[in-house]
């Protein structure tokens, strides 16, 4: 999927990049970019943008710690990676002043703890992760852990599960009342307990094909991120995403400037580019999720600001953001994680 | 397999002698360079500590290796026992790449057999047509096979209408899914060295056998298999080490619940546990097994040419 993707989108953008003044290489995640946005960046400015995608924080951490550093000049992670990066060394900092649209950014997301100041990051998307129901193939109240976790006979060896290891532990410790990062022996072994027993009812873990494999009814359960269901319902109309009252979690992405970016300024006109409400607009238009910027109401789809799958019920618990956990406690979350995909 | 002069053979002509040298060069550079340098890196890695979120540091350990062969537990305290986790992956790819490679012989060889017996002229197209699915990439052939085998696809419909079954076959996301993949994606490997050997069988042993009334299964025992045995070795070698290292396969066609070596591997560097020097430890206990299995071939197959 991914590699259709984004070698599609390097096709794009190879046909018009006849005068470049400059180029951008970007590393993103899947299917959440506008082709038609970058083109018009690259209209407006002549820079030439190259992309490279990925399917979870992890791998893209992985990928830059490997080699991929001095590559890119920008790339797209989400809150608590922003957080690791930054304290691995892997972002550069952005001086003030530098970014021209830097005061569009919303109050709300202006000092994130993740990146306190906005040293390194301007907010991308927001959204949540929880996960959806084919409501043809259940009846039942969907908005319960459960059904995940402990889901009815019926669903069982129905259920599609994100292969990411930050949302799933995150789902599993709501589910079961935990605190994340936690360093209870007796919770950390009932939480190892639980999902092994919970894998028997999964059919699957996939990030790449979370919606397909909804839309296409091989699953009736499938964790997801909220835009994702979203563009699921346009497909396939049962597609409902639940908000369950143990809570779910929240997420941002966020573009990030990164250390040793070989076009530095072109990252940062990109950066200013996406702060332009009408752009990060257009994201929002495509992707489905919420926006960091204030002043891009009158861009927005308007059915976007009743999406069900963004606006939470008064039963729905509270959100939550993944923490970022210290080396021994890691480790432990590792090793349960290795278990489960064993 | 066997690359390079033949031992003790003089059929080599020495007018080439001082040229060798320079002409091997190249190959050697893309050895050196591609797999001899890129193997010691993952030799030392798999000796390093484990850096925390990927990475390794420069601190000489055996911990990967103990990871692989102990369990110490949730917490990593416990007493030490043996580690059965590593061993069922290990096992688990073993057995799917040896079933692989079975059902790839023997659909492979009939088929490579009937091509190297058409006529000559029609045996390039029958060629042709093998390798015709392998102009795709493997990663897009392995989706399709997920869209055809999954609950509501066209296998599944396709049974449903004819009234073989009454419910949709599970296949999607389990072993046997796994299986057909590796099958389906490495059979030309079995049919191709397969049909060399036999294109170059001198069929007038057979009439010979024949003629000294054996029977066709005996001939086929006794004269052709032993004769084409060279091509079967490495069609079962080129099917049997790539299917123990796959994970396209087990990822989107097994749904990635239960790793084989290869996805177990990828996980270790791309994935959330960023233990590269497990990962580069679980390469060379692979990389050592594949070694052992291939000696042991070519010993076989020197004694059995030693007896011949």
């Amino acid at each position: 999927m991914k590699l259709l993707t984004s070698s599609a989108m390097a096709l794009a953008l190879l046909a018009n990049s006849a005068a470049a003044e400059g180029e951008l290489v970007i590393y993103h995640w899947f299917e959440y970019m506008p082709a038609e946005l970058l083109e018009k960046f690259e209209a407006e400015t002549g820079i030439k943008v190259t992309m490279d995608t990925y399917d979870s924080n992890e791998a893209m951490l992985a990928s830059l710690k490997a080699g991929g550093m001095g590559t890119y000049d920008v790339a797209v992670p989400g809150d608590y990676m922003v957080q690791i990066m930054a304290g691995e060394g892997l972002l550069d900092t952005i001086a003030d002043g530098e970014l021209t649209n830097k005061g569009n950014i919303a109050s709300a997301w202006a000092d994130p703890s993740f990146d306190p100041g906005r040293k390194h990051s301007i907010p991308y998307q927001w959204g949540s992760t929880s996960f959806s129901v084919n409501t043809e193939d259940y009846d039942g109240e969907i908005n319960t852990t459960d059904l995940l976790f402990n889901p009815p006979e019926e669903l069982s060896g129905k259920i599609n599960m994100l292969d990411s290891q930050g949302e799933v532990m995150a789902l599993a410790a709501l589910h079961m009342g935990f605190p994340q990062c936690d360093t209870d022996r007796d919770r950390l072994s009932a939480l190892n307990d639980m999902l092994q027993n919970a894998k028997t009812h999964w059919a699957s873990f996939n990030s790449d094909t979370a919606k397909e494999v909804l839309v296409s009814g091989d699953v009736s359960v499938g964790m997801i991120y909220d835009g994702f269901s979203a563009k699921a319902r346009e497909e396939r109309a049962s597609i409902t995403y639940a908000f369950p009252t143990q809570g779910y979690v929240v997420w941002m992405d966020n573009v990030v400037l990164l250390k040793d970016a070989p076009n530095r300024d072109s990252a940062i006109k990109f950066m200013d580019f996406l702060l332009e409400p009408e752009n990060i607009a257009a994201v929002s238009n495509y992707a489905r999720y919420g926006l960091g910027v204030t002043g891009a109401e009158e861009f927005l789809d308007p059915d976007l600001a009743t999406l069900p799958e963004a606006n939470p019920p008064e039963t729905a618990g509270a959100g939550a953001f993944i923490a970022v956990c210290d080396q021994a406690t890691q480790a432990v979350y590792d090793q349960i994680w290795t278990n489960l995909k064993n | 397999m066997a690359g390079g002069a033949a031992p003790g053979g003089s059929t080599a002509s020495d007018t080439y002698a001082r040229a060798r040298h320079w002409l091997l060069m190249p190959s050697w550079a893309v050895l050196g360079v591609f797999v001899l340098a890129p193997v010691c890196v993952m030799v030392i890695y798999s000796f390093l500590t484990k850096e925390f979120r990927g990475g390794v540091i420069w601190d000489p350990t055996l911990a990967a290796y103990d990871q692989f062969f102990f369990d110490r537990g949730l917490f990593g305290d416990s007493d030490p026992k043996l580690q059965w986790t590593y061993i069922t992956i290990f096992w688990r790819s073993i057995w799917q790449a040896g079933l692989a490679t079975i059902l790839s012989l023997l659909i492979g060889f009939p088929t490579a057999y009937y091509i190297a017996t058409r006529p000559a002229k029609t045996r390039a197209l029958w060629v042709f047509l093998i390798t015709i699915p392998y102009w795709v990439n493997l990663l897009i052939r392995t989706v399709s096979m997920k869209f055809l085998l999954r609950d509501e696809g066209p296998l599944n419909d396709f049974l449903l209408n004819i009234g073989l079954i009454t419910e949709p076959l599970q296949i999607i996301n389990t072993n046997l899914a796994v299986q057909l993949g590796l099958f389906y994606s490495y059979l030309p490997f079995m049919v191709l060295p397969i049909y060399a050997a036999v294109e170059r069988y001198n069929f007038s042993m057979s009439e010979a056998a024949a003629d000294l009334y054996a029977t066709k299964w005996t001939t086929l025992r006794r004269i052709v298999l032993p004769a084409v045995r060279p091509g079967v070795i490495a069609g079962c070698i080129l099917v049997f080490v790539p299917s123990l290292g796959a994970f396209l396969a087990p990822d989107l066609l097994g749904g990635a619940k239960n790793f084989m070596i290869g996805s177990l591997i990828e996980e270790q560097f791309k994935g959330n546990a960023g233990n590269w020097p497990f990962g580069a430890a679980a390469s060379m206990i692979l990389l050592s097994m594949v070694l052992i299995l291939l000696m042991i071939f070519a010993h076989q197959q020197r004694r059995a040419e030693a007896s011949a």
